[in-house]
């Protein structure tokens, strides 16, 4: 009997994977394993929505088991991999830690990525959180109605979305950031200085530039957080969100390249030709039409989930097919939806179109004449406008584009009238 | 126990079992109803759950607001009159509900 395809992993990427197989009408086996002890749930929610207690644990999961059964998705839970014995013909065997062997015919890498541990003293302290998975989130929460002070060490997306979360439940909460501006990895300057003045502007405490230098207890927990400068800002809570590490560890057990993330082409598929790796974990050519050749990135999103989850379906069943569509991204942050569409690296101007009334606000990034990404702050048309033209190839001209009160959709030209880029 | 009824751009249709105070969008992707994507999983961020609700059940529903009404105007497929994103539907007791799925969410 064939063992058919075992995905270690069943967050966003490895449930992407497995539905759109099915979709697609696979028909060998499939195993869907995870190494928590829950059915297959969303993450986007577990610092906005979930934590402030506006939806419930059931609104979380992926699919009723009754989906699981009709498709022959096997889905197992808590079980974590600790060795894989893989065939030059990319099959093989994973051994889990609790010593179950699962065979498999074939192999997908779904296993994402880790939060960053700080290094430092007092960081095993109770009240010292993380927050990735669903267990962490359970953890947070348990613990808000004990605390008022509140620290949260990171001023990305997770630090901030977990920051107007809790001050929006009423706590008291310091944003620390060693970087001088927030989100600087996935934002330009001009949206991190909006999130900076309205996050201020609500009651969250930001301080930017910020080394932290020792967590402080308060008997035998947290109690503060001493920053460089020596001032201690105190704390009965202290979350941690500095960025993820890739989970290539199995990978790399089974000499598959590995950089930033588990090294993939086009079809999501690793070096050795057969194994899949996606979401997360995955480090891939830049998708975006017109990245500089020989660019790769590594994407922590539910959009780029689905989309490789997709062309790594079709490469399972032995198709080639271009990772479709434009990379895009969300935050809400209390009153704000940050949405992303494109990739601004590489832009050499800048474009904000502004509406303050309204609270709407996006940045429109160029290099040269082509339009390559935007934040957009409240602004649904505009952000919807620019990921359609990214995503057909059409042009939105920058001097058009410049009066707030014209919808970028009216500017937006077909690809015929688009001036090359120098 | 509520229904939705979920009919794709063929004509083809498919009753699910829902439960009150779900989405439209929630009750179909735990069923796997094909033609709703739900990329953001309902924050209301993508677009990707635009349906064309029943004239007949279009008055038994929440009023839309603007955030909703901005990205229905990017949604995939043609806007119309009865659109809806369809993470904004939430089902009530006692009411049925019918919706259209677009050729396409992306």
């Amino acid at each position: 009997m064939s063992d058919g395809l075992l995905i270690i992993g069943s967050s966003q990427a490895g449930v992407a994977l497995a539905t759109s197989l099915r979709a697609l009408g696979y028909d060998e086996p499939v195993t869907l394993l995870g190494d928590e002890n829950h059915r297959p749930y969303q993450r986007p929610a577990l610092s906005k929505e979930w934590l402030q207690g506006e939806i419930t644990n059931e609104s979380l999961m992926f699919r009723t088991q009754d989906y699981w059964d009709e498709h022959d998705i096997q889905v197992v839970r808590n079980e974590r991999i600790v060795r894989i014995d893989k065939r030059d013909n990319g099959s093989g065997v994973a051994h889990s830690m609790s010593g179950t062997d699962f065979g498999f015919d074939r192999l997908a890498l779904a296993v994402g990525a880790r939060p960053r541990r700080l290094l430092l003293e007092g960081v095993d302290l109770p009240g010292v959180l993380y927050l990735r998975n669903a267990d962490d989130a359970l953890e947070l929460k348990a613990r808000v109605p004990d605390v008022q002070d509140v620290v949260v060490i990171g001023g990305g997306f997770i630090g901030i979305e977990a920051a107007a979360s809790l001050h929006k439940m009423g706590r008291t909460v310091t944003l620390v950031e060693a970087a001088p501006r927030l989100v600087a990895r996935a934002v330009g300057e001009q949206t991190s200085a909006y999130l900076l003045e309205h996050h201020r502007a609500s009651g969250i405490d930001i301080v930017l530039d910020a080394s932290v230098r020792r967590i402080v207890a308060n008997g035998d927990r947290v109690g503060g957080v001493e920053l460089g400068d020596g001032r201690v800002v105190p704390a009965d809570l202290v979350l941690v969100g500095v960025g993820v590490i890739p989970n290539t560890e199995l990978a790399e057990s089974i000499s598959l390249e590995c950089d930033n993330g588990v090294r993939v082409d086009e079809s999501a598929l690793a070096s050795d030709g057969v194994t899949v790796a996606v979401g997360d974990c995955a480090n891939l050519p830049n998708p975006v039409p017109g990245a500089p050749e020989g660019d790769r990135v590594r994407f922590e999103s539910v959009n780029n989930a689905i989309e490789q989850a997709k062309v790594a379906a079709y490469a399972i069943m032995g198709r080639r097919e271009e990772y479709a569509g434009i990379p895009w991204f969300w935050s809400n942050q209390g009153a704000i939806k940050l949405q992303i569409a494109g990739l601004s690296t590489g832009h050499d101007r800048t474009l904000v179109r502004e509406d303050p009334e309204r609270g709407k606000h996006s940045v429109l990034y160029y290099r040269g004449d082509r339009i390559i990404a935007a934040d957009c702050i409240n602004h649904p048309l505009d952000f919807m406008a620019v990921r359609s033209a990214l995503g057909k190839g059409q042009a939105i001209p920058f001097d058009a584009a410049g009066d707030p009160t014209v919808p970028l959709k009216s500017v937006t030209t077909d690809p015929a009238d688009l001036v090359p880029a120098d | 126990m509520p229904q939705v009824t979920y009919t794709d751009h063929t004509g083809e249709s498919r009753t699910v079992d829902a439960t009150v105070g779900d989405s439209v969008m929630e009750t179909a992707v735990r069923n796997g109803v094909p033609g709703i994507v739900a990329e953001c999983g309902g924050s209301l961020s993508c677009a990707t759950c635009h349906v064309y609700v029943d004239e007949a059940d279009l008055a038994s529903l929440p009023p839309m607001e603007e955030m909703e009404d901005e990205m229905l105007w990017g949604a995939a497929d043609e806007r119309r009159d009865n659109s809806r994103l369809s993470c904004q539907l939430k089902i009530a007791e006692g009411s049925d509900l019918h919706v259209t799925t677009p050729t396409t969410q992306v």
